[in-house]
Parts: C-alpha cells; structure tokens; sequence
C-alpha cells in the first residue's frame, strides 16, 4: 500500500441491513486482513466510503471502535455515489478512506450522566459514541437516549433499539412525529425536542450530545438551556459538503474551522464561536 | 455632472427605481457598475469600450430581488433583453432599460421601441471573426477537428464564458449534473470539446452575439467564432433572430437537409 | 547565496543546455496577445517581452487534472493501482516571476497540513525554479503590499536580475540551482559586490500591509462590504485557477465499464455549488458571502492555521477577471474602511 492518502481500503459487503424506506447499513470488513488488524478508529470519526465507478461520500462511521473486525455506515440514498453504495450486494467489494476527522472526548466524560438527543437519519454518529460507551458501561454515569423519528418506519437500528430498550442501565425514550404513530407503537409522540423538555433529565454531572438536522437542533438546544446545560457540556455533529475530507480541497470550512479536521465533532462553546456558515 | 449622471441620479432620487446598472472606469477598461444612490451615478461612463452585457445581471435575484431597476446598457444588452423577455426571465414593468445616444440618455419604454433600435442600431460585424471562420471554412474536416482540439485543450473549465453570458442563466449547468454526467467535469480535449459543443447548441436561436463569452475568456480561446458561426447557420436555415426562438418552435417547413 | 554574472548573450546557450539536459522545460510562451507557460523544446520560444503570464505555474507541481489512482472491477474484487513514478518529471520553470515562486510556499503548506500529498510532493521536489526579477509592474501588480517585492528570492532556485543590456546578476540560492549553473560553468562569472540588484527593480508602490487586511478582517464577517464588492462578480472560476496560491479541488470518477480513474481537477470556491449539500441546502448562497471566503481563507484563516498567507500579489485574478474584480483594490477598500 503506497503512501498516497487518497487510495482507499478494498472492503468487502459483509452484511446489509434494511434499516428504513431507502436507508440501509453496510457492514463492511477489510479485504485485506493485516489492514484490518492494525486499522483503529474513535467514536466520531467519519470516513470517505467510495463506491467504484461512482465517487465517494461522506459518512460517519455508525459501529463503534470497541467492536473489532469491521466498521459499519449507514446512510440514505439520495444522489450517485450513494446510489451506487445502495446497487452493492453482499460479497461485493467498495472502498473506505479512514480514520478522518476528529472524536468525541469520551475520557473527558468519565463519571458524568450522558444524554443522547438525536433525530433520524443522525442516529448513525450517535450510535457509534453510545455503543462505545455501552462497552465501557462502568465508566459512566446515567444513559439517556432521546431518539425520535418522522414515523416508525423511518426509525433506524430497529433491533438496536429493542437491545437498548430492553437494558435496565439504560432510559431510552423513542418518539415519531404527531401523525408518524402506528396502531401498536409504545413508545412517545412528539417532535424530539419536545420530547427530550418532557424528559428532562438533569443537567447536573452531565454531558448532552446533540446529532440531527438544523431545525431539529435549533429546538433542541434551548431546551437543554433551559434545563441548566452549560455550553461546554453540550456536544455535536457537523455536517458540510466535502470531497477530500483531509483539508486540502478548501470546501467544507465554517470560518476559519475545518469540518474535516477540526470537526465533525463540536462541542457548543466552539459552535458559538463559529461564524454563520453552515 | 453628463447628462447620463443626472438623469440617473433622478430616476433614483425620485424614487422610479431601487438601482441602476451601467459602466464605470475600471483599472484598463470600462467595467459594470451599480448605483445604489444619487451620489453614486457620478460615476457612471458610456463609450464603445463599454462591453460587458449588463443582462447578465438581470436574472440574478440576489442582485435584482423584486425591485425596479435602471439599466444603461449598449446594443447587446438591448437585444439580451429582448430575448429574456422571449424567455419569460424578466418582468419589464421591473425594468428601466436606457442606452446612450452621443450626448442623450434615451429610454426603451417597451419591446417595440427595443426591437426598434436593435433593428437601425446593429454594430459593423468584427472583421477578425468573419476572417477566421473563412480560413475554418475552408479546412477539411479532420484539419477542422484538429484545430479545435488543439485550441480546445489549452481550455481549464474555468466557465467564465458561461459566466459571462447572459443566457447561460440555469440553475445546474449541464455540466453540473452529475446523475447522469452528461459531460466529464475535469479539463481534458475532449471534456473541453464536449463542453463548447453543448453551449453552443443550447445557445441555438438565442444568442445575441454580444462576444462576451470570447472577450471573458481569460486564455482567448476562439469561442466567439463558434456562436457566431452557430448564429449564421441558424439565420440561412431556420430564419433570422427575430423571428422567434429556434430552439422552442417548430415548423412543418423547417428544412432537414442537414440529416446526411 | 552565490552571485554571479552571465552575459546577456549567453544566457541562450545555458538555456540550451538546460533543455537539452533536464526532461522538462516550462516557460512563457507567447499566446495570441498574451503569455502562458508551455513545454519548450527551443531557447528561442521564450517570450521575454511580456510582463507575466496569464495562468500562473501552479499546474506543474498541481496539474488542473490528475489522476488520484485507478481501479479495475474484477468479479466482487476491485483491484486498485496508485500512480506510477513515470508521471512525476524533473522540471525546469524558466523565467517565472517572484510572485511565482513564492506561491509554491501556500500550496505546500495546504498540501502538506498533516496528511502529505504524495502527488503534490513528488511533483514539487522535482521543480527547480529559475525566476527573472521585475523591471517593470503594472496596475494590478501589488507584491509589495504583501510580504513580497519585485527581487524577492523566497521560493526561487536561481534568480536573474537584468543590471544592463549586456548583464544579467544570477543569484544561486539553492543546491538544485547550482546543479543547473554547473550544467554550463563556463556562462557564468563572479559578480562584483557594486552590482546593485535594488536599483533595476520595478517601483511597486505599497498600498497595505497583510497585517492591517488580516485584523480588518477579524471584525468584517457581517459586513456590508461583501455584497458592495462581489456585486459584478459572476461567480466564474477565472480568478481560483490562474491564481498561484489557490488549491481548491474537485475530486471526480473517470468511469469506464469495469475500470476507470479517479481524478482530481481545479475547483472555485466562487462557483455556487462548491458548498451546496445534496440537500439543496448552501451555506454560501449569495456571490458576497462566496467572495467574503475568498478573502478570508487568503488573508485570515489560511495566516491563523498554516502560518502563511494566500496571495503573492501577482494580480492574475485581476487581470483574467472579465469584470475587474481589481482584488489589490478591493482589499486597499478593506484596509482603508469599517
């Protein structure tokens, strides 16, 4: 393997899942082993996934770094490139650049009670820091998971979920839309950020991590305001267009700030400070 | 202060329009300008170094928004006009259009007096254009191909031609689509080829021939002989300009005898 | 640093030797009205009367288009081939100007900010730098307003300095640049410690310093002064692509079937899709806030984060503008407002 950072790993389709209407997760193992072994990654990080004869795109890496042997992404089809991600079948071959960007600062939340708000399709970065977390259980403090979804269908990791339910260590509050409800769905409905004022899990001792669209967290983050969360304890995602995803190709800076260096991962104190171009 | 001043300076003042759009004195030549005040039509020049197609502005709502404005263009931006009209991109009632005639600021009150100044107005077609479609002309096909491959290749896809025109007006380029990629986005003889062909041929029956898209390329590719040539062989097989837009008519007579 | 004198009329025969030694040999080359850098097999095809030319010198250390690797589909596998040494050729760029040379400086800053671009590395240490200082400057000129001036050596392996018609001084700054004297000893003698480079250099009159844009601009995010700026900009990529400093790339697939490439090429940061998401949404919508970047990533973020600055006042971008987006001027407005 040559030093040239824009040739990706070969991957191979391990497994698809169907996560949502035109959702799905590809986890994917490195064809060549060695690379695999040796390959390490933090919550948080992102990647570039390439689809051969495509192009590449831009996701988090969904899975989280404790579990060994493969990384997953989940994402939606929407333009070429994830076209043609959504085209592969198991046993096909496509390509990741990663580790990229930077992590959340888990060992900085040792001991602390963590609140997870996330919408939709954002639940993905998410679960890679709640999985992590999971795995180092006792190191912290409270779990709370305030997820929320336009309707049940649109709701990812469905299995995932009923796991997290299901663990007394941990308060997972599902919510869809007003309208999004089945008939035998028991979980909450409301939008999330309403949802999560319901809720109202404290602010003492305790980190909230923020991932959803732009108008899921302009409501959001008053709401954590109002519960007593301090800037420097609220985290979240950026998102930019982006091609390189290593800081040469100059698109995807807010300011002086590059989303794939210097993000994705923001907490509020560097968001407030982050000039309005996003 | 020139009569050209002054009576911007009062259509704003009166309040007829939000903006006016004409020349100033740029670094080496004449450059658009825009005048938001009284003050700021001081500035305002009109001589024949005065190129750019002022049009070009005029389908930009983050320029224009929805307000009235004055326009002191040349020849070509009265035309572009008239085409956009064609193309349902402006609304008239929005515009002032003025040009400069010696001394006096004349007014285009409506499309008829437009089409009536293009028609006693049309400049002395440019002697060096016409030379070299003659010595094109004259190629053979692969001596043809040859030459534009090689004036072609040197083309970086920079678009300034399509910048500058003011009928490249779309929102995504055709170059810009991806699912399907039309046309390969990265510089390259034939990408480049590709790239001219496709502007020419969605400038079909539209172009004014203002020369903007050869005068803003900045390595001086010879496109402008391509319009141009384009605008020739549309006026001797499907009529002239006026008579409506190629591209969006049909007529049972419209000859094919180019299908071969 | 050696100095050295060469006789006007000899500098074609070192030149010769040049050309006839190293792979590769760019210089000015005269293009209809103007001047581009091109490949030159014959001494006599240097344009020495034009000022400087359109395009700048960046494509030959980062082309417009290059491949990034390319990749055959094979059944499920995908087999992957990384570029081959072949592509990267010892060069010659002849008669660049300071401005030139002082513009690999940003580019290999960007190229070399934590992750190394082999592409951009292997090409830029093959590059030996021969520049010809300035007699004369222009409108658009404004090196001297950032950090540079009309004899500036920074970036240069030689550099050639017209005392007289019959003299030329060769300062050799670098090993590269001495292998190329010695490709011609007998062309070249000791310069007197009289010759006075100073006293021939083009008189470019200052008209800001890069400190007083960079605090300026600390404060001018809201500002006004974007849309009054950028109001004639058209949004072409003009100004990034002749630009010796500008960077920003697209990365594309050249897709055969079963096989193909991917590639990088030239992109604008004026272009209004550069940010656009697939969403639709852009979070540079208008010409200003696209112009504002331009600026700011030149004279703020690029000074904040890579410790240089992204312009060398050559004033390509002003001169291929077809609006005269004049930025020497735009950015003495910047300096001298708010």
């Amino acid at each position: 393997m040559s030093n040239n950072i824009y040739i990706p790993y070969v991957m191979v389709v391990d497994k698809i899942t169907v996560e949502a209407p035109g959702v799905k997760t590809l986890r994917l193992r490195f064809q060549n082993e060695e690379e695999g072994n040796k390959f390490e990654f933090k919550a948080g990080n992102f990647a570039e996934y390439s689809a051969f004869g495509e192009g590449e795109c831009t996701f988090c890496i969904a899975s989280a770094p404790t579990r060994k042997g493969y990384i997953e992404c989940t994402f939606r089809k929407a333009g070429r490139v994830t076209s043609g991600l959504d085209r592969l079948e198991e046993g096909m071959t496509m390509g990741v650049r990663a580790p990229l960007g930077n992590s959340f600062p888990l060992d900085d939340w040792k001991g602390k009670n963590l609140v997870f708000v996330a919408g939709g399709i954002a639940l993905p970065p998410m679960r890679a820091v709640i999985d992590n977390v999971l795995d180092r259980r006792d190191e912290f403090g409270d779990v709370t998971i305030v997820y929320g979804a336009k309707t049940v269908n649109d709701l990812v990791y469905k299995e995932e979920l009923k796991e997290w339910e299901e663990r007394p260590d941990v308060n997972l509050f599902a919510t869809v839309d007003p309208g999004g409800e089945t008939p035998d769905w028991k979980g909450k409905v409301g939008f999330t950020p309403n949802v999560l004022g319901e809720v109202a899990p404290s602010s003492d001792n305790a980190i909230a991590i923020v991932c959803g669209p732009p108008i899921m967290i302009k409501f959001t983050f008053p709401v954590l305001e109002k519960l007593g969360f301090k800037d420097e304890n609220i985290y979240t995602t950026l998102e930019n267009r982006m091609k390189c995803g290593i800081g040469k190709c100059g698109r995807c800076n807010v300011g002086p700030m590059f989303v794939c260096k210097d993000g994705p991962v923001f907490s509020k104190v560097q968001l407030n400070a982050l000039p309005p171009e996003f | 202060m020139s009569k050209l001043s002054e009576k911007t300076a009062t259509l704003l003042s009166e309040g007829t329009v939000k903006m006016i759009i004409g020349y100033e004195q740029g670094t080496e030549r004449p450059r658009p300008a825009f005048c938001h005040t009284p003050e700021d039509c001081k500035l305002l020049i009109f001589n024949d170094q005065c190129s750019s197609n002022l049009a070009v502005y005029l389908t930009k709502k983050e320029i224009i928004g929805e307000d009235k404005i004055g326009v002191v263009g040349n020849y070509y931006v009265i035309k572009t006009v008239i085409q956009l009209n064609r193309e349902n991109q402006i609304n008239l009632e929005n515009l002032v259009l003025m040009t400069v005639d010696g001394d006096d600021v004349i007014t285009l009150g409506n499309i008829d007096e437009m089409q009536q100044y293009v028609d006693t107005h049309e400049p002395v077609p440019n002697e060096k254009v016409l030379a070299a479609i003659e010595k094109i002309d004259k190629m053979s096909r692969s001596e043809r191909w040859e030459y534009w491959k090689s004036e072609l290749s040197k083309c970086v896809r920079c678009y300034a031609c399509r910048a500058a025109c003011p009928l490249c007006y779309c929102n995504r380029c055709v170059t810009e689509v991806n699912c399907p990629q039309w046309i390969e986005p990265w510089a390259a003889p034939l990408s480049n080829m590709e790239w001219q062909i496709n502007r020419v041929m969605h400038m079909s029956g539209r172009c004014v021939g203002c020369g903007e898209c050869a005068a803003a390329c900045p390595l001086e590719l010879p496109i402008g002989i391509l319009t141009k040539k384009m605008g020739t062989d549309i006026k001797n097989t499907f009529g002239g300009w006026k008579d409506g837009s190629v591209l969006s008519t049909y007529n049972v007579n419209d000859k094919e005898n180019f299908i071969k | 640093m050696e100095r050295l004198i060469i006789k006007s009329d000899q500098i074609h025969t070192w030149l010769a030797k040049i050309i006839e030694t190293v792979p590769r040999v760019l210089a000015p080359v005269k293009t209809g009205s103007k001047a581009e850098f091109r490949e030159i097999k014959d001494a006599n095809s240097v344009a020495y009367d034009t000022l400087t030319t359109t395009s700048s010198v960046k494509a030959s250390a980062f082309p417009n288009t290059e491949t990034l690797f390319a990749y055959e589909k094979q059944g499920t596998d995908t087999k992957i081939y990384d570029v081959a040494e072949e592509n990267f050729l010892d060069t010659v760029i002849w008669r660049a100007r300071p401005c030139d040379a002082v513009g690999f400086g940003p580019l290999t800053k960007i190229f070399n900010w934590d992750y190394k671009d082999k592409l951009y590395n292997e090409r830029f240490s093959r590059l030996v730098v021969v520049s010809f200082a300035c007699d004369k400057a222009d409108g658009c000129c404004f090196c001297t307003s950032v950090g540079g001036g009309p004899g500036n050596t920074a970036g240069s392996d030689i550099m050639l300095t017209k005392i007289n018609d019959k003299e030329t001084l060769v300062e050799v700054l670098t090993d590269k640049g001495q292998k190329l004297i010695d490709l011609c000893k007998d062309c070249f003698t000791k310069a007197d410690d009289s010759i006075d480079k100073e006293s021939v250099l083009a008189q470019v009159p200052v008209r800001f310093t890069r400190e007083q844009i960079h605090d300026k601009l600390a404060k001018a995010f809201e500002s006004p002064i974007w849309k009054a700026q950028s109001e004639r900009c058209l949004g072409c990529g003009a100004c990034a692509f002749v630009c010796p400093t500008c960077a920003c790339f697209d990365i594309q697939e050249d897709a055969h079937g079963n096989h193909g490439r991917r590639v990088r090429c030239w992109d604008s940061c004026g272009f209004t899709l550069f940010t656009q998401h697939t969403s639709g949404h852009n979070p540079r919508p208008t010409q200003a806030t696209r112009w504002r970047q331009r600026v700011m990533h030149k004279f703020s973020y690029m000074p904040d984060r890579l410790d240089i600055y992204g312009c060398t006042g050559c004033g390509r971008c002003s001169r291929a503008c077809p609006v005269d987006m004049n930025i020497a001027e735009h950015l003495t407005n910047i300096a001298n407002n708010e």
